[in-house]
């Protein structure tokens, strides 16, 4: 899936915090997101590049990609099972 | 029998990421639960650009076991309540500023509430029988289980047979037979445990909480003692910089590298600060207002730490500016001011 085509049904930024933070926020926007939603993630601490996918492969959710502008890391996440 | 469900508290640690696996072992489905309290070490790191030695980042602990354990993780953010925690615990502290044993029983509260909310069947924990000298002795687990309303219901998988049976085990929900004996700080059957299961872990041991660090607790006790209180914020800035105290009770906060003086610049507007005219070197948060005679003292400590020699300082305290000439301060009269004695490393 091409990144710019996507379109987020939410957008949470979280640029400021730094691990762990960034994922308990993608958790809890998550859980208030219905299946098939995708939320973009926007943060810069630069370990979420890693620790989202993770997160994603652990929870069961699709990474669908990222990419970076300005130092901030722009994430897309699609919910496909509840937490 | 319908699939049997347990929660797991998961720090990333080597000894919670074992206890899952045995019990997964065992056909039962597993959620993890990984707490953050605001002390967690990955994020004071990642704060400070600090990277690991092949220059990646420092990844989550409790991320990485879980993704290895095929386990969903969930982060649950206590932080808040914490802090109160951390300031009254009702069973003190331990060898530091860690109040492990109150800890404990937040964690397993808010495990229970998930557990009674989704339908759970039990608790487990990778505590092991004497391990820490605090909170895992025989009789303070049990207090633990009690506070926290769950008598019964931990299992920990690492030590189970040394402890009396737990509900999963008296129930058939789990095979006491195939959990173990640990006990100890010994790690050698954690390590060839991990060997056999092909777990890559977090090392060293003792989790990612840095309210254990004794210079981090040296610099909490003198805040406390000499501020009388102390806020969130403070926690924070416990953890970056040289820390200084002058005569009159001015607290100064030296940045040692750049990635703290770029953390530390967060904090311009809000505490007073002093650095190089020209930017170059440290950077200098001042809380609490200098007395005059103390301005001298400050521009030299922005001068020892920044090149060591001779240059014009910029001080600012409640919106009113400085400029002086600063002279590298001594080496003696430095250490007097010094929090820690000495060389600092690490958090503290």
């Amino acid at each position: 899936m091409e990144l710019d085509k996507i379109k987020p049904d939410v957008v949470h930024d979280v640029v400021g915090t730094f691990c762990p933070v960034p994922i308990a926020e993608t958790s809890k926007m998550i859980k208030q997101m219905q299946i098939g939603q995708i939320l973009e993630l926007i943060a810069d601490d630069p370990g979420v590049v890693e620790d989202i996918p993770a997160w994603c492969k652990a929870t069961g959710q699709e990474f669908l990609g990222m990419y970076e502008e300005d130092g901030e890391f722009h994430l897309f996440v699609r919910k496909v099972k509840e937490l | 029998m319908s699939q049997i469900k347990a929660l797991a508290l998961l720090s990333g640690g080597l000894d919670s990421t074992l206890a899952i696996k045995l019990v997964q072992e065992q056909g039962i489905f597993v959620h993890a639960l990984h707490f953050y309290t605001g002390f967690c070490i990955t994020e004071h790191k990642r704060r400070l650009g600090i990277k690991k030695e092949d220059g990646s980042q420092h990844m989550n602990p409790a991320l990485k076991a879980a993704a290895q354990l095929g386990v969903p993780v969930e982060i649950v953010d206590i932080s808040e309540e914490y802090f109160n925690v951390l300031l009254k615990p009702k069973y003190g502290y331990g060898k530091n500023v860690n109040p492990c044993i109150d800890c404990r029983i937040m964690m397993l509260r808010k495990a229970k509430e998930i557990m009674d909310r989704e339908g759970y069947h039990f608790v487990i924990t990778g505590e092991v029988v004497g391990q820490r000298p605090m909170s895992q002795r025989l009789p303070i687990l049990k207090l633990i289980e009690k506070e926290a309303g769950l008598e019964g219901y931990v299992l920990r998988p690492l030590s189970a047979k040394l402890l009396p049976p737990t509900v999963p085990e008296k129930m058939g929900w789990v095979d006491r037979e195939k959990l173990l004996d640990i006990k100890g700080r010994g790690r050698k059957v954690q390590i060839n445990l991990a060997k056999k299961y092909g777990i890559d872990y977090e090392q060293p041991a003792g989790g990612c909480c840095y309210l254990t660090d004794p210079n981090y607790a040296l610099k909490f006790k003198e805040t406390l003692e000499r501020e009388g209180s102390i806020t969130r914020e403070d926690l924070v800035l416990l953890s970056v910089g040289r820390h200084l105290r002058l005569p009159s009770g001015v607290k100064l906060v030296v940045a040692r590298n750049e990635g703290e003086v770029n953390f530390l610049s967060g904090f311009k507007n809000r505490y007073g600060y002093a650095q190089r005219k020209d930017q170059q070197g440290t950077l200098v948060i001042i809380k609490g207002v200098p007395k005059e005679e103390e301005y001298p003292l400050i521009a030299g400590v922005v001068c020892r730490y920044s090149k060591r020699e001779p240059a014009e300082v910029i001080i600012k305290v409640k919106d009113e500016e400085k400029v002086i000439l600063g002279e590298p301060l001594g080496d003696e009269i430095l250490e007097s001011f010094k929090i820690l004695k000495g060389a600092s490393h690490g958090v503290g």
